[in-house]
């Protein structure tokens, strides 16, 4: 193929991942409307899933739970294609502008996702998970550009490293924050004796607790290298200075900050479960504005390519 | 964490402000306001990326300044343009520091009785534990124990009276506090380096040199144990400024490479060497090292004055203010007679005229080069010895040449023309150059807080990883049968704690060649 059609073919598939990834996130809606749904009606499955004992029919909104996991596994697939021949249509590492971020992004979340639930079970962040990566697809849209070649400041291997370890980092954090949403909900109809039938499907407090713990304990070192080593590395090669202050540096560390935070409130009596679990969150908001919206709103070295 | 028996025997009167000092002092280290002063710290450094920052772009706070003329100087007073060396700020990461140094002593002390002392004893009642498991087999206990010693792996274990005791995990705490320490490093590395380093910028146009004096720089910093006296006495010449842009397709325009070529010597006396300076790619001097930070046009100006004398004949550098590198530059001529010429105008290095008659520049590259000028004379206002920027023409005391009609007079010129005013003053664009923005600098302790970050991230691995464990095995003897019992405990609250227990069991009756199921 041409380098023409490989950007072609990439936007085809980044289209159709998109379609999947909406399609999966509507799965997972559905599991929640079909858990509200009060009745246990048996229900007649089709085929497809085949773990299933004949007389214990799974309800409804199990089914829909799987399908969304099948459809969120083949939309990483389809965007895997994209980010991979998108590369070759441009001759270089698929994420050198804020499209290309947007893209690898949606799709490194999915594989982080999809790597915990086949680790951990986790399919119950499937609806979060799917939703974000489908906001920051069409997010992406609007700041599509052809591929093409980088400009000058981005030509280091360190732009591999360093923008693929916030990346894996960031869908750590995503993983963690999704948990931690669904832990507050899930803890506050505790305490008012509200658990509705969507919350019941969850896992215990203590097990989401433990998982957005365990993620955000594998992501912050990931961050810290790829933020506060590689960045600083590459910086160094590239304006002379390590640390410099610029708004992405200073989300950067700001996000850095309020992680390290989070892990210490784990640690601290009074501050483990809820109010950790808000710094999570907190958390999550500074490394998406680090990540993507200070590219949008800021100034700065950071910004290539809009 | 630091509760020394001493401290009971003193009795308060006398030592109240001690008491107040360990009050204080137990306060700063404690965990709780360790989180504070972090999410703090998060919170002091949001306004630095908000508004400019002087240490980063201080032409961004001059326009910062005169958009904002009331606030400026309110926020100017509160430290808003200095945020990270802003006395508010300074005082978040000193504390934090303090409080990062008063949890790692205690902790090394408290740490390092922790790897001499033997693993602790059994709780009496098992079943107060969460992880536990029993199970009879035919082997004495001393088997039992000697199989235990195997199941429980690598742990420290002792064995007193058929009780195995054995802990794992110390890598943990190491790391921790390795970690934590290694943050103390970065932040001496980081500060020395500022102390001791310097960083300038200067902008070279092809055919001109540079020598690493003070008064070559066009702006210069550096720390307070800096001695500009040994400033490296290197010099560079820039040869050749290749710049190149993509040609077509949907991101024509874009810059493809930028390099800087030349000549440099390393002192007064030393040998000529080449040097290729790509962005990413910079040249290193001893410690001193030279990078590419910006680039432009600098199209050679020459000024004749009404009597025939060449006044000026140089190359200006216009500084690029969009991507089709769109410039604007000002050239002064304080020895042009009867009076001083001002001359202020933009550089299209592409341009074409749209409707209207504006010209526009289409592309970066220099493919129909075109300077448009306005031109002024007075008083340029650099006699009274007052420093200027040489980007900014004072107009205060200048007067605009005007045509016939009364209107300001435009010089347009491509490489090659020229231009005669009224007064017989000749302006000539001789010929385009570019420029090249090197940045030097000299950050002498770089390696300091690099290798303090990198080992304190292995620090941290293990800090996360390790999951410290005790685990306990007892056996005795009900009538012919031995009854064993297991218990672990986690310090760190695990998922997989029944799983691993069966694990351990399994281990267990493995190594005592029995698999009777567990009682």
């Amino acid at each position: 193929m041409t380098l023409a059609q490989y950007a072609q073919f990439s936007n085809y598939a980044v289209a159709s991942a998109t379609i999947v990834v909406a399609l999966a996130f509507l799965a997972h809606v559905a599991e929640w409307g079909f858990a509200r749904a009060v009745v246990k009606e048996p229900v007649a499955v089709g085929a497809g899933v085949s773990d299933v004992e004949a007389d214990e029919l799974p309800p409804r909104s199990d089914v829909f739970g799987r399908i969304g996991v099948s459809l969120a596994t083949l939309a990483a697939i389809i965007l895997l294609a994209g980010v991979v021949s998108r590369a070759l249509a441009a001759e270089r590492v698929p994420w050198g502008n804020m499209y290309e971020f947007g893209v690898a992004g949606a799709l490194i979340s999915l594989v982080v996702y999809l790597g915990c639930v086949f680790t951990s079970g986790v399919q119950w962040l499937g609806g979060m998970v799917t939703g974000f990566a489908l906001a920051l697809l069409g997010l992406s849209m609007t700041t599509y550009v052809p591929a093409g070649p980088l400009v000058p400041a981005l030509h280091s291997y360190w732009l591999v490293v360093h923008v693929a370890a916030v990346m894996i980092a960031g869908g750590l954090f995503l993983v963690g924050a999704a948990a931690s949403v669904l832990y507050l909900l899930k803890a506050r109809a505790e305490s008012r004796g509200t658990v509705g039938p969507v919350l019941k499907r969850l896992p215990a407090l203590g097990s989401m607790d433990r998982l957005a713990y365990r993620v955000h304990a594998v992501g912050f070192p990931i961050w810290t290298f790829g933020a506060l080593i590689a960045g600083p590395i590459w910086a160094q090669h590239a304006w002379g200075r390590y640390w410099g202050w610029d708004p992405k540096e200073v989300w950067a560390f700001i996000t850095w900050v309020v992680y390290a935070g989070y892990l210490h409130a784990r640690a601290t009596g009074g501050w483990r479960g809820k109010r950790a679990a808000y710094i999570a969150i907190i958390g999550f908001v500074t490394f998406l504005f680090s990540f993507y919206g200070i590219n949008l709103f800021g100034s700065g070295l950071h910004s290539y390519a809009k | 964490m630091s509760d020394q028996p001493t401290s009971k025997r003193n009795t308060a009167p006398a030592l109240g402000s001690r008491e107040f000092g360990r009050w204080i002092w137990r306060q700063l280290t404690s965990m709780r306001t360790a989180l504070f002063l972090l999410l703090l710290l998060a919170i002091a450094a949001i306004p630095g990326s908000l508004v400019p920052q002087r240490g980063v772009d201080a032409r961004a706070v001059e326009a910062f300044f005169s958009r904002n003329p009331t606030s400026a100087p309110v926020l100017d007073k509160l430290g808003f343009f200095s945020v990270y060396t802003s006395p508010w700020f300074s005082a978040i990461y000193l504390l934090l520091m303090v409080s990062l140094v008063g949890c790692i002593l205690p902790r090394t002390a408290v740490y390092a009785r922790a790897l001499r002392a033997r693993p602790p004893k059994a709780p009496r009642n098992f079943a107060r534990l969460s992880g536990t498991a029993s199970f009879t087999t035919d082997r004495d206990p001393d088997d039992v124990m000697a199989a235990a010693r195997k199941a429980v792996g690598r742990a420290r274990v002792d064995v007193v009276d058929h009780e195995l005791r054995a802990e794992r995990g110390y890598l943990r705490e190491a790391g921790n506090l390795v970690f934590h320490v290694c943050l103390v490093v970065v932040l001496i590395g980081v500060a020395g380096g500022g102390l001791l380093g310097y960083r300038g910028s200067a902008i070279v146009s092809e055919g001109d040199g540079f020598s690493n004096t003070l008064t070559q720089y066009d702006e210069f910093s550096s720390g307070a144990l800096f001695d500009a006296d040994k400033l490296p006495p290197f010099s560079l010449t820039l040869d050749e400024f290749d710049a190149r842009f993509e040609l077509e397709g949907p991101q024509r325009g874009a810059p493809l490479l930028f390099r800087a070529q030349g000549r440099y010597t390393e002192k007064p006396t030393g040998d000529q060497k080449s040097f290729d300076i790509e962005v990413n790619h910079p040249l290193s001097i001893g410690s001193t090292s030279v990078y590419l930070v910006g680039q432009g046009y600098a199209p050679v100006i020459k000024v004749t004055d009404a009597k025939g004398n060449v006044v000026f004949d140089d190359a200006v550098p216009f500084l690029p203010s969009d991507g089709t590198y769109t410039s604007t530059g000002v050239v002064k001529v304080p020895d042009a007679q009867p009076e001083q010429i001002g001359l202020q105008g933009f550089f299209l290095p592409t341009a074409a005229s749209v409707e209207g008659g504006a010209a526009i520049s289409l592309f970066p590259g220099a493919v129909n080069p075109l300077v448009g000028l306005f031109a002024y004379h007075g008083d340029l206002g650099i006699d009274d010895g007052t420093s200027q920027s040489v980007f900014i023409l004072d107009k205060d005391k200048l007067t605009p040449y005007v045509d016939k009609d009364g209107k300001e007079v435009d010089v347009s010129l491509s490489p090659g023309q020229e231009q005669v005013l009224d007064d017989g003053t000749t302006i000539t664009f001789v010929e385009l150059r570019q420029f090249a923005r090197f940045q030097i600098s000299s950050s002498p302790l770089v390696k300091l807080p690099l290798f303090g970050v990198s080992i304190g991230v292995l620090g941290l691995i293990l800090s996360l990883s390790i999951k410290p464990r005790r685990t306990w095995v007892r056996a005795r003897r009900e009538g012919s049968r031995t009854l064993v019992e297991v218990a672990v405990l986690d310090r760190v609250t695990r998922d997989d704690l029944p799983a691993d227990l069966d694990d351990i069991i399994g281990r267990l009756r493995r190594a005592l060649g029995d698999d009777e199921e567990t009682a």
